[in-house]
Protein backbone atom coordinates (compact mmCIF):
# COMPACT_ATOMS: atom_id res chain seq x y z
CA UNK A 1 0.00 0.00 0.00
CA UNK A 2 1.65 3.20 -1.09
CA UNK A 3 1.26 6.51 0.67
CA UNK A 4 -0.37 7.98 -2.40
CA UNK A 5 -3.10 5.36 -2.54
CA UNK A 6 -3.68 5.52 1.18
CA UNK A 7 -4.09 9.29 1.16
CA UNK A 8 -6.33 8.92 -1.85
CA UNK A 9 -8.65 6.66 0.10
CA UNK A 10 -8.66 9.01 3.03
CA UNK A 11 -9.75 11.93 0.90
CA UNK A 12 -12.31 9.81 -0.90
CA UNK A 13 -10.49 10.19 -4.20
CA UNK A 14 -8.31 7.18 -4.86
CA UNK A 15 -5.74 7.74 -7.58
CA UNK A 16 -7.28 4.72 -9.29
CA UNK A 17 -10.94 3.98 -8.87
CA UNK A 18 -12.27 0.47 -8.45
CA UNK A 19 -13.42 0.27 -12.03
CA UNK A 20 -10.21 1.51 -13.59
CA UNK A 21 -8.43 -1.77 -13.11
CA UNK A 22 -10.50 -2.94 -16.04
CA UNK A 23 -8.32 -1.36 -18.65
CA UNK A 24 -4.92 -2.51 -17.52
CA UNK A 25 -4.43 -5.08 -20.27
CA UNK A 26 -7.57 -4.90 -22.34
CA UNK A 27 -7.65 -1.24 -23.32
CA UNK A 28 -10.12 1.58 -23.02
CA UNK A 29 -12.97 -0.05 -24.89
CA UNK A 30 -13.26 -2.66 -22.20
CA UNK A 31 -13.15 -0.04 -19.49
CA UNK A 32 -16.06 1.74 -21.15
CA UNK A 33 -18.08 -1.48 -21.24
CA UNK A 34 -17.58 -2.01 -17.53
CA UNK A 35 -18.63 1.59 -16.86
CA UNK A 36 -21.76 1.22 -18.96
CA UNK A 37 -22.78 -2.10 -17.40
CA UNK A 38 -22.32 -0.57 -13.96
CA UNK A 39 -24.47 2.39 -14.92
CA UNK A 40 -27.13 -0.02 -16.21
CA UNK A 41 -27.04 -1.90 -12.93
CA UNK A 42 -27.47 1.32 -10.97
CA UNK A 43 -30.45 2.34 -13.14
CA UNK A 44 -32.06 -0.98 -12.27
CA UNK A 45 -31.23 -0.46 -8.59
CA UNK A 46 -32.85 3.01 -8.67
CA UNK A 47 -36.07 1.40 -9.91
CA UNK A 48 -35.77 -1.10 -7.05
CA UNK A 49 -35.30 1.73 -4.56
CA UNK A 50 -38.51 3.36 -5.78
CA UNK A 51 -40.36 0.01 -5.76
CA UNK A 52 -39.48 -0.76 -2.15
CA UNK A 53 -39.62 2.95 -1.26
CA UNK A 54 -43.25 3.09 -2.34
CA UNK A 55 -44.07 0.06 -0.18
CA UNK A 56 -42.31 1.72 2.76
CA UNK A 57 -44.47 4.79 2.14
CA UNK A 58 -47.61 2.63 2.22
CA UNK A 59 -46.37 1.16 5.50
CA UNK A 60 -45.76 4.66 6.90
CA UNK A 61 -49.27 5.84 5.99
CA UNK A 62 -50.93 2.83 7.65
CA UNK A 63 -48.65 3.14 10.67
CA UNK A 64 -49.96 6.69 10.93
CA UNK A 65 -53.57 5.50 10.58
CA UNK A 66 -53.41 2.49 12.94
CA UNK A 67 -50.58 3.18 15.42
CA UNK A 68 -52.06 0.97 18.17
CA UNK A 69 -52.85 -2.02 15.91
CA UNK A 70 -49.40 -1.79 14.33
CA UNK A 71 -47.71 -1.67 17.73
CA UNK A 72 -49.62 -4.73 18.96
CA UNK A 73 -49.00 -6.72 15.77
CA UNK A 74 -45.30 -5.79 15.73
CA UNK A 75 -44.97 -7.12 19.28
CA UNK A 76 -45.81 -10.59 17.89
CA UNK A 77 -42.67 -10.66 15.73
CA UNK A 78 -39.54 -11.99 17.39
CA UNK A 79 -36.81 -9.37 17.79
CA UNK A 80 -34.04 -11.99 18.31
CA UNK A 81 -34.98 -13.73 15.04
CA UNK A 82 -35.14 -10.44 13.17
CA UNK A 83 -31.83 -9.31 14.67
CA UNK A 84 -30.21 -12.63 13.80
CA UNK A 85 -31.32 -12.30 10.18
CA UNK A 86 -29.95 -8.75 10.15
CA UNK A 87 -26.61 -10.10 11.37
CA UNK A 88 -26.65 -12.81 8.68
CA UNK A 89 -27.42 -10.38 5.88
CA UNK A 90 -24.91 -7.72 7.01
CA UNK A 91 -22.24 -10.42 7.18
CA UNK A 92 -23.16 -11.65 3.71
CA UNK A 93 -22.70 -8.09 2.45
CA UNK A 94 -19.22 -8.09 4.00
CA UNK A 95 -18.24 -11.39 2.37
CA UNK A 96 -19.59 -10.10 -0.97
CA UNK A 97 -17.54 -6.89 -0.74
CA UNK A 98 -14.47 -8.90 0.28
CA UNK A 99 -15.01 -11.30 -2.63
CA UNK A 100 -14.88 -8.39 -5.08
CA UNK A 101 -11.73 -7.04 -3.41
CA UNK A 102 -10.18 -10.52 -3.57
CA UNK A 103 -10.97 -10.80 -7.28
CA UNK A 104 -9.44 -7.38 -7.92
CA UNK A 105 -6.38 -8.65 -6.06
CA UNK A 106 -6.33 -11.68 -8.41
CA UNK A 107 -6.91 -13.99 -5.48
CA UNK A 108 -9.36 -16.20 -7.31
CA UNK A 109 -9.57 -18.99 -4.75
CA UNK A 110 -10.28 -16.56 -1.94
CA UNK A 111 -12.88 -14.83 -4.09
CA UNK A 112 -14.65 -18.13 -4.81
CA UNK A 113 -14.59 -19.09 -1.15
CA UNK A 114 -16.09 -15.74 -0.14
CA UNK A 115 -18.79 -16.00 -2.82
CA UNK A 116 -19.65 -19.50 -1.58
CA UNK A 117 -19.94 -18.18 1.99
CA UNK A 118 -22.21 -15.38 0.72
CA UNK A 119 -24.53 -17.91 -0.96
CA UNK A 120 -24.52 -19.99 2.23
CA UNK A 121 -25.49 -16.92 4.28
CA UNK A 122 -28.27 -16.13 1.80
CA UNK A 123 -29.70 -19.62 2.37
CA UNK A 124 -29.27 -19.21 6.12
CA UNK A 125 -31.35 -16.03 5.91
CA UNK A 126 -34.05 -17.82 3.90
CA UNK A 127 -34.10 -20.77 6.29
CA UNK A 128 -34.58 -18.51 9.32
CA UNK A 129 -37.26 -16.57 7.43
CA UNK A 130 -38.96 -19.84 6.48
CA UNK A 131 -39.16 -21.01 10.10
CA UNK A 132 -40.48 -17.59 11.08
CA UNK A 133 -43.23 -17.65 8.45
CA UNK A 134 -44.06 -21.25 9.32
CA UNK A 135 -44.58 -20.34 12.99
CA UNK A 136 -46.88 -17.50 11.91
CA UNK A 137 -48.88 -19.85 9.63
CA UNK A 138 -49.39 -22.23 12.58
CA UNK A 139 -50.88 -19.33 14.55
CA UNK A 140 -53.34 -18.65 11.76
CA UNK A 141 -51.42 -15.61 10.59
CA UNK A 142 -51.19 -15.64 6.81
CA UNK A 143 -52.76 -13.68 3.95
CA UNK A 144 -56.50 -14.39 3.65
CA UNK A 145 -56.49 -16.41 6.88
CA UNK A 146 -60.07 -17.13 8.07
CA UNK A 147 -59.09 -15.70 11.49
CA UNK A 148 -58.77 -12.29 9.91
CA UNK A 149 -62.48 -11.51 10.28
CA UNK A 150 -61.90 -11.09 14.00
CA UNK A 151 -58.78 -8.94 13.61
CA UNK A 152 -58.72 -5.17 14.01
CA UNK A 153 -58.18 -3.50 10.60
CA UNK A 154 -54.63 -2.32 11.38
CA UNK A 155 -53.56 -5.87 12.19
CA UNK A 156 -54.82 -7.16 8.83
CA UNK A 157 -52.85 -4.43 7.07
CA UNK A 158 -49.72 -4.98 9.18
CA UNK A 159 -49.47 -8.68 8.46
CA UNK A 160 -50.53 -8.16 4.85
CA UNK A 161 -47.63 -5.76 4.40
CA UNK A 162 -45.36 -8.03 6.43
CA UNK A 163 -45.89 -10.96 4.07
CA UNK A 164 -45.82 -8.76 0.96
CA UNK A 165 -42.64 -6.89 1.84
CA UNK A 166 -40.62 -9.68 3.48
CA UNK A 167 -41.85 -11.96 0.67
CA UNK A 168 -40.71 -9.56 -2.06
CA UNK A 169 -37.44 -9.10 -0.21
CA UNK A 170 -37.10 -12.88 0.17
CA UNK A 171 -37.64 -13.26 -3.58
CA UNK A 172 -34.75 -10.84 -4.07
CA UNK A 173 -32.61 -12.96 -1.74
CA UNK A 174 -33.44 -16.11 -3.76
CA UNK A 175 -32.56 -14.37 -7.04
CA UNK A 176 -29.45 -12.87 -5.43
CA UNK A 177 -28.27 -16.29 -4.25
CA UNK A 178 -28.71 -17.63 -7.79
CA UNK A 179 -26.80 -14.76 -9.38
CA UNK A 180 -23.97 -15.02 -6.83
CA UNK A 181 -23.75 -18.73 -7.59
CA UNK A 182 -23.52 -17.86 -11.31
CA UNK A 183 -20.77 -15.35 -10.48
CA UNK A 184 -18.93 -18.06 -8.57
CA UNK A 185 -19.07 -20.40 -11.58
CA UNK A 186 -17.94 -17.61 -13.94
CA UNK A 187 -14.98 -16.81 -11.72
CA UNK A 188 -14.11 -20.50 -11.60
CA UNK A 189 -14.29 -20.72 -15.40
CA UNK A 190 -11.89 -17.81 -15.30
CA UNK A 191 -10.34 -15.87 -18.10
CA UNK A 192 -12.06 -12.77 -19.28
CA UNK A 193 -12.01 -9.51 -17.38
CA UNK A 194 -15.77 -9.32 -17.88
CA UNK A 195 -16.04 -11.54 -14.84
CA UNK A 196 -15.01 -8.57 -12.75
CA UNK A 197 -17.86 -6.48 -14.13
CA UNK A 198 -20.34 -9.31 -13.56
CA UNK A 199 -19.17 -9.96 -10.02
CA UNK A 200 -19.15 -6.22 -9.21
CA UNK A 201 -22.71 -5.78 -10.49
CA UNK A 202 -23.80 -8.85 -8.52
CA UNK A 203 -22.30 -7.18 -5.46
CA UNK A 204 -24.22 -3.95 -6.10
CA UNK A 205 -27.48 -5.90 -6.31
CA UNK A 206 -26.69 -7.90 -3.18
CA UNK A 207 -25.87 -4.79 -1.15
CA UNK A 208 -29.16 -3.22 -2.19
CA UNK A 209 -30.99 -6.30 -0.92
CA UNK A 210 -29.13 -5.69 2.35
CA UNK A 211 -30.16 -2.00 2.40
CA UNK A 212 -33.83 -2.95 1.97
CA UNK A 213 -33.59 -5.30 4.96
CA UNK A 214 -31.87 -2.55 6.99
CA UNK A 215 -35.18 -0.64 6.75
CA UNK A 216 -37.51 -3.68 6.94
CA UNK A 217 -36.06 -4.86 10.25
CA UNK A 218 -36.72 -1.80 12.45
CA UNK A 219 -40.07 -1.02 10.78
CA UNK A 220 -41.64 -4.44 11.28
CA UNK A 221 -39.83 -5.76 14.35
CA UNK A 222 -39.19 -2.64 16.40
CA UNK A 223 -42.31 -0.47 15.97
CA UNK A 224 -43.70 -1.31 19.36
CA UNK B 1 -8.33 -10.48 7.11
CA UNK B 2 -5.04 -9.52 5.47
CA UNK B 3 -4.02 -6.03 4.53
CA UNK B 4 -3.84 -4.91 0.94
CA UNK B 5 -0.86 -6.30 -0.90
CA UNK B 6 1.97 -3.86 -1.16
CA UNK B 7 3.45 -2.77 -4.43
CA UNK B 8 6.89 -1.39 -4.94
CA UNK B 9 6.84 2.35 -5.52
CA UNK B 10 7.14 3.32 -9.14
CA UNK B 11 6.87 -0.18 -10.57
CA UNK B 12 4.00 1.06 -12.67
CA UNK B 13 1.66 -1.77 -11.67
CA UNK B 14 -1.91 -1.29 -10.62
CA UNK B 15 -2.72 -1.70 -6.95
CA UNK B 16 -4.28 -5.07 -6.28
CA UNK B 17 -7.46 -3.48 -5.11
CA UNK B 18 -8.32 0.07 -4.25
CA UNK B 19 -10.03 -0.58 -0.92
CA UNK B 20 -8.17 -2.57 1.76
CA UNK B 21 -10.07 -5.51 3.27
CA UNK B 22 -9.75 -3.86 6.68
CA UNK B 23 -12.00 -0.98 5.57
CA UNK B 24 -14.83 -3.41 4.81
CA UNK B 25 -14.38 -5.20 8.12
CA UNK B 26 -14.51 -1.88 9.99
CA UNK B 27 -17.67 -0.81 8.15
CA UNK B 28 -19.22 -4.20 8.96
CA UNK B 29 -18.36 -3.81 12.66
CA UNK B 30 -19.89 -0.33 12.64
CA UNK B 31 -23.05 -1.77 11.03
CA UNK B 32 -23.27 -4.39 13.80
CA UNK B 33 -22.89 -1.69 16.47
CA UNK B 34 -25.65 0.35 14.81
CA UNK B 35 -27.90 -2.73 14.66
CA UNK B 36 -27.38 -3.26 18.40
CA UNK B 37 -28.10 0.45 18.92
CA UNK B 38 -31.38 0.31 17.00
CA UNK B 39 -32.50 -2.70 19.07
CA UNK B 40 -31.40 -0.93 22.28
CA UNK B 41 -33.18 2.30 21.40
CA UNK B 42 -36.42 0.35 21.06
CA UNK B 43 -36.30 -0.49 24.78
CA UNK B 44 -36.03 3.18 25.76
CA UNK B 45 -39.45 4.75 26.16
CA UNK B 46 -39.32 7.08 23.21
CA UNK B 47 -42.93 6.72 22.04
CA UNK B 48 -43.45 8.69 18.87
CA UNK B 49 -39.75 9.34 18.38
CA UNK B 50 -38.95 5.62 18.40
CA UNK B 51 -39.83 5.17 14.71
CA UNK B 52 -38.01 8.37 13.82
CA UNK B 53 -34.88 7.26 15.72
CA UNK B 54 -35.01 3.80 14.12
CA UNK B 55 -35.29 5.37 10.65
CA UNK B 56 -32.38 7.71 11.32
CA UNK B 57 -30.18 4.78 12.36
CA UNK B 58 -31.33 2.79 9.31
CA UNK B 59 -30.45 5.79 7.11
CA UNK B 60 -26.95 5.93 8.59
CA UNK B 61 -26.51 2.17 8.07
CA UNK B 62 -27.69 2.39 4.45
CA UNK B 63 -25.37 5.32 3.80
CA UNK B 64 -22.44 3.25 5.06
CA UNK B 65 -23.41 0.33 2.81
CA UNK B 66 -23.86 2.56 -0.23
CA UNK B 67 -20.67 4.60 0.32
CA UNK B 68 -18.31 1.74 1.14
CA UNK B 69 -19.73 -1.63 0.06
CA UNK B 70 -21.27 -0.16 -3.09
CA UNK B 71 -18.20 2.02 -3.67
CA UNK B 72 -20.10 5.27 -4.16
CA UNK B 73 -17.42 7.03 -2.15
CA UNK B 74 -14.79 5.92 -4.63
CA UNK B 75 -16.65 6.89 -7.79
CA UNK B 76 -14.44 9.06 -9.97
CA UNK B 77 -17.31 10.44 -12.01
CA UNK B 78 -20.25 12.31 -10.53
CA UNK B 79 -22.84 10.52 -12.72
CA UNK B 80 -24.05 7.88 -10.28
CA UNK B 81 -23.95 10.12 -7.15
CA UNK B 82 -25.98 12.78 -9.00
CA UNK B 83 -28.53 10.18 -10.16
CA UNK B 84 -28.70 8.82 -6.63
CA UNK B 85 -29.38 12.33 -5.32
CA UNK B 86 -32.11 12.75 -7.95
CA UNK B 87 -33.77 9.48 -6.92
CA UNK B 88 -33.72 10.54 -3.27
CA UNK B 89 -35.23 13.94 -4.16
CA UNK B 90 -37.99 12.22 -6.18
CA UNK B 91 -38.67 9.89 -3.27
CA UNK B 92 -38.69 12.90 -0.92
CA UNK B 93 -41.38 14.47 -3.13
CA UNK B 94 -43.46 11.24 -2.95
CA UNK B 95 -43.19 11.16 0.84
CA UNK B 96 -43.87 14.85 1.45
CA UNK B 97 -46.83 15.03 -0.93
CA UNK B 98 -48.35 11.86 0.55
CA UNK B 99 -48.02 13.10 4.12
CA UNK B 100 -49.19 16.61 3.25
CA UNK B 101 -52.40 14.81 2.37
CA UNK B 102 -52.66 12.34 5.26
CA UNK B 103 -51.45 14.68 8.03
CA UNK B 104 -53.92 17.42 7.04
CA UNK B 105 -57.02 15.22 7.16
Amino acid sequence: MTGGLMSGIETGKPERGPDEREHGASGHGHHGDADVSKLGMWLFLFSEILLFGTLFLVFAVYLHMYPIDFRDASAELSIPIGAMNTLVLLTSSLTMALAIAALAGRRKKLCMLLLAVTVLLAFTFLTIKGFEWDAKFHHGIYPKSPDQVNWPPGRVVFFGLYFLMTGLHGLHVVIGAGVILAALLLVRAGGDRDRTAFVSNTGLYWHLVDVVWIFLFPLFYLTH
Amino acid sequence: MGEAKTRAPGDGKRPDHPVPYAVYVKVWLLLLVLTATTVGVRFLDMHKFAVFAAMMIAAVKSTLVVLYFMHLRYEKKATIPIMMAAVLVIYGVFVSLTFTDYLSR
